[in-house]
């Protein structure tokens, strides 16, 4: 049985396609998911991509979070469905209080889109484990409000429970907080982050492949969860 | 029918870097002693009859829930005057 990985696409995203490539070049097969369903199609693990789902209207994510396919993708994640969010789908999950946090306007005001160096922080989520701790991954990044914002209190306990899955690395490009590029849930299963991994899987397409672990660690998590045989 | 005016702005400790940009702007313009702007949204809803307790009550839970983002923002609400559009 092959492994099923759902992608969610809302009207405005761009990165699905891309999404679902990575998840074709890691081995599993990539499930359309549509915002106005409700339905996960019984996938084994979900990605929420890129882009500007509703144009960003109201605030990044935030209509996205009221969608169908969201009143039973939040249950199943608090459950323990392992939930990749990029870009747009980070903000989405912050939305839907599935990660802390928000993402703001990039301090700079301007839209940034360059190839980043990232250090992994931890690998213990379901989408890291394919890396070292410390090791530096270059993927693109591409957001213009991707400047993270959590009070003291809450980055304190992200940073003291090893939550800060990855950092931005060469330098922080929209002015995120503590140079937190991305983070996870208490239990490892819902990750979000801004970088973009689905966009450097191969060297004739992005400026490494580095992005595919994310892609490749899901297998490895569901392997050991069982529900590969 | 009633009108009401939700006003969302960034909490003070939020950095609001839109709000800066205007207020360089009008400081480049001329006008002179500009010290501070911050920029936000204004929502202004009507809604059939009257505003009861129950529907004050759900405006509130719209207002916290959807029109802001209680990690980055606060609201206010108030009854909209003739001046609002």
């Amino acid at each position: 049985m092959t492994t099923r990985i759902g992608v969610i696409t809302f009207p405005g995203t761009l990165d699905d396609v891309d999404a679902a490539r990575a998840i074709r070049y890691s081995g599993a097969e990539a499930v359309a998911l549509w915002h106005g369903d409700a339905d996960l199609k019984d996938v084994d693990a979900v990605v929420l991509p890129g882009g500007f789902s509703y144009g960003d209207y109201l605030r990044c994510g935030a209509i996205a979070n009221l969608s169908p396919v969201m009143s039973v993708l939040v249950p199943a994640a608090l459950e323990g469905l392992p939930v990749l969010g990029i870009c747009n789908g980070f903000q989405v999950l912050c939305e839907a209080h599935l990660l802390p946090g928000a993402l703001t306007r990039n301090q700079t005001l301007h839209f940034v889109c360059r190839d980043q160096q990232l250090t992994v922080a931890d690998t213990t989520s379901a989408w890291t484990n394919a890396y070292d701790v410390g090791q530096v991954i270059t993927v693109p990044v591409k957001n213009g409000e991707g400047c993270y914002q959590a009070d003291d209190a809450t980055l304190d306990e992200l940073e003291r429970t090893g939550r800060v899955v990855v950092r931005y690395h060469d330098l922080n490009p929209n002015g995120s907080r503590r140079d937190i590029a991305g983070i996870r849930n208490e239990r490892g299963n819902v990750v979000g982050l801004m970088p973009h991994p689905e966009h450097a899987i191969d060297d004739l397409t992005g400026p490494s492949s580095d992005g595919l672990g994310f892609f490749t660690s899901i297998l490895t998590t569901l392997v050991g969860q069982g529900v590969l045989a | 029918m009633a009108r009401v005016v939700i006003d969302v702005m960034l909490k003070p400790e939020i950095l609001d870097p839109q709000g800066r940009a205007v207020e360089q702007a009008l400081t480049r313009r001329g006008l002179a002693g500009v010290r501070h702007v911050r920029q936000g949204k204004h929502f202004v809803i009507e809604v059939e009859g009257e505003i009861t307790a129950d529907v004050q009550a759900e405006l509130e839970r719209v207002a916290a829930e959807v029109l802001s983002n209680p990690v980055i923002e606060d609201y206010v609400i108030r009854s909209a005057a003739e001046s609002d559009e």
